[in-house]
């Protein structure tokens, strides 16, 4: 299936799919960017606390700066997002495409010779690819700014001292690394979903069991791809 | 046209098909009654390959559809129209967007002459009001003609119907079978019905084939069929008050 729907990318960019892309990166995006913000923020603000706490019995809480924004670009940022992606988009993929196969509407697409990988999967497959990396990103500036506000209000630290201490250690490859992943994730969630999406039964009971599976089987992916994409990276 | 060769099929632990074989002749109406999980939708499923048989073959012409794949099975798929039992809407798009999907997935056509088409075909099931209403918006019975205009929209030579007047008022009821006369008659459509109304199949069926126990217990023309000595096919008739060949024809002619 994966396969398959790789293959049909390139079809997505003529018209008559263009729509439904956008409109799948729309719902990737831009629907669930209230609980990233949230997200991102408050584990920009534990990592700060945390570290800076440890920090400050060597007086060093400066380094928070750079222990933020480290682990929000190689691990937390891709990380969470994936997460709540994973609940939230992938989901709700799956309980569409579920409902989907159990009211016959799969079996009228592929009677109408429709693939339903190129209709179905391809777009959300595009969408997760090419929004992934860009809520990331976005997950990566809200954590470091709440990291900034901790250190600016409980520990002393000013954003200026905390913005130069980041720049300083932080590297590109953080961030390249994490995107990486955060594409990596995006890809498992999009063909977890779609696969339990198709392989359900059984009705409407069958659709709650796929939307559970989506998301069990996705954090647990994610989770050791993400483990091993870091084993491969900084060892 | 299409020709089941002792075609077997068990589903969920029960026999639903025992190597049945029968074969529909290009141009016809052939009807399939049955009771309720006699296995008429599963038989339908068989023609577009959507079940493949345990054992034996089913044709499509010079194509043996229960083994084509791919390229070969989309040419065969495309030959046909299929309304199914829940119609199978795409819930999220428009009944406009629903009918003309198969245009707009597979033909190159402008927007507009998709357009032109779906509404003349949704004339046709009397919804032409309906376009740019959602599925969700439509009682049982229109979404049923919705699906009767998408299994129409590409003009196919072979239409399947699983039950297109069951939650139908008797009015719209003779409205369908009237268009499927004449699908039949103005473009020599060969049809495959699957229905509980007995009204309809006697008005519509140039045969007449009733399904039990996994076999064909009878097949034979609307005349014959309602003098039929078969056990099944007397309480069939019996329950929908079709006693007689007299009141048969009285019912026809009122
Ligand atoms: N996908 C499936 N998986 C398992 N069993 C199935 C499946 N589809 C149908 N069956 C079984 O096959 C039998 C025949 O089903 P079918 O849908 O063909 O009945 P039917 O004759 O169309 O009945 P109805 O008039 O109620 O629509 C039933 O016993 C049903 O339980
Ligand atoms: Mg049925």
């Amino acid at each position: 299936m994966l396969f398959e729907a790789f293959r049909d990318i390139p079809i997505m960019v003529s018209p008559k799919h263009r729509h439904d892309v956008l409109h799948q990166q729309f719902l990737t995006a831009i629907k669930s960017l209230g609980v990233i913000t949230v997200v991102g923020l408050f584990t920009g603000m534990i990592l700060a606390l945390q570290t800076g706490l440890e920090l400050r019995r060597f007086g060093q809480e400066v380094y928070i700066g750079s222990a933020v924004t480290v682990v929000m670009l190689r691990e937390m940022g891709p990380f969470m997002t994936a997460l709540i992606i994973a609940a939230s988009v992938g989901s709700a993929m799956a309980a569409q495409i579920g409902t989907m196969t159990v009211s016959e509407e799969i079996a009228a697409l592929e009677v109408m010779a429709i693939k339903p990988v190129r209709y179905l999967v391809t777009p959300r497959l595009l969408a997760m690819i090419t929004m992934m990396p860009l809520v990331t990103i976005y997950t990566n500036i809200i954590g470091i700014a709440g990291g900034a506000i901790v250190g600016q209000t409980q520990l002393g630290v000013s954003a200026t001292a905390y913005m130069d201490n980041a720049a300083e250690f932080a590297a590109n490859k953080d961030l390249y690394v994490g995107l990486l992943k955060s594409v990596l994730f995006g890809i498992i969630i999009a063909t977890v979903a779609c696969h339990q999406g198709f392989s359900t039964t059984q009705g409407a009971v069958g659709v709650g069991r796929s939307t559970r599976r989506t998301v069990v089987v996705s954090f647990l992916v994610i989770l050791m791809v993400g483990y091993m994409v870091t084993r491969l990276f900084y060892q | 046209m299409i020709r089941f060769e002792k075609v077997s099929k068990r589903l969920s632990g029960r026999v639903v098909l025992n190597e049945i074989e029968y074969s529909i002749e290009p141009g016809e109406t052939f009807v399939i009654v049955g009771a309720s999980g006699a296995g008429k939708s599963v038989s339908l499923k068989h023609m577009v390959r959507l079940l493949t048989p345990d054992s034996g073959r089913v044709w499509v012409g010079e194509d043996c559809v229960s083994e084509a794949r791919g390229e070969s099975l989309d040419r065969i798929r495309e030959r046909f129209g299929f309304l199914f039992q829940s119609a199978a809407l795409m819930q999220w798009l428009s009944v406009g967007d629903n009918v003309g999907l198969p245009l707009r997935m597979k033909k190159d056509m402008s927007d507009d002459q998709i357009d032109d088409l779906v509404r003349e075909k949704l004339a046709m099931v009397n919804l032409g009001d309906a376009f740019d209403k959602h599925p969700g918006q439509l009682s049982g019975g229109m979404r049923k003609r919705v699906g009767l205009a998408r299994a129409i929209i590409t003009d196919p030579e072979i239409i399947l119907y699983d039950e297109p007047t069951s939650g139908l008022d008797p009015v719209t009821s003779r409205t369908i079978d009237r268009l499927i006369n004449r699908l039949r008659e103005e473009l020599g459509v060969t049809s495959v019905v699957v229905t509980h109304d007995l009204h309809s199949a006697l008005a519509i069926g140039s045969r007449i084939a009733m399904l039990h126990e996994g076999r064909m217990v009878e097949m034979s023309t609307p005349q014959e069929f309602v003098k039929s000595k078969n056990e099944f096919v007397q309480g069939f008739l019996e329950a929908q008050y079709i006693t007689t060949q007299g009141d048969w024809e009285k019912s026809e002619t009122a």
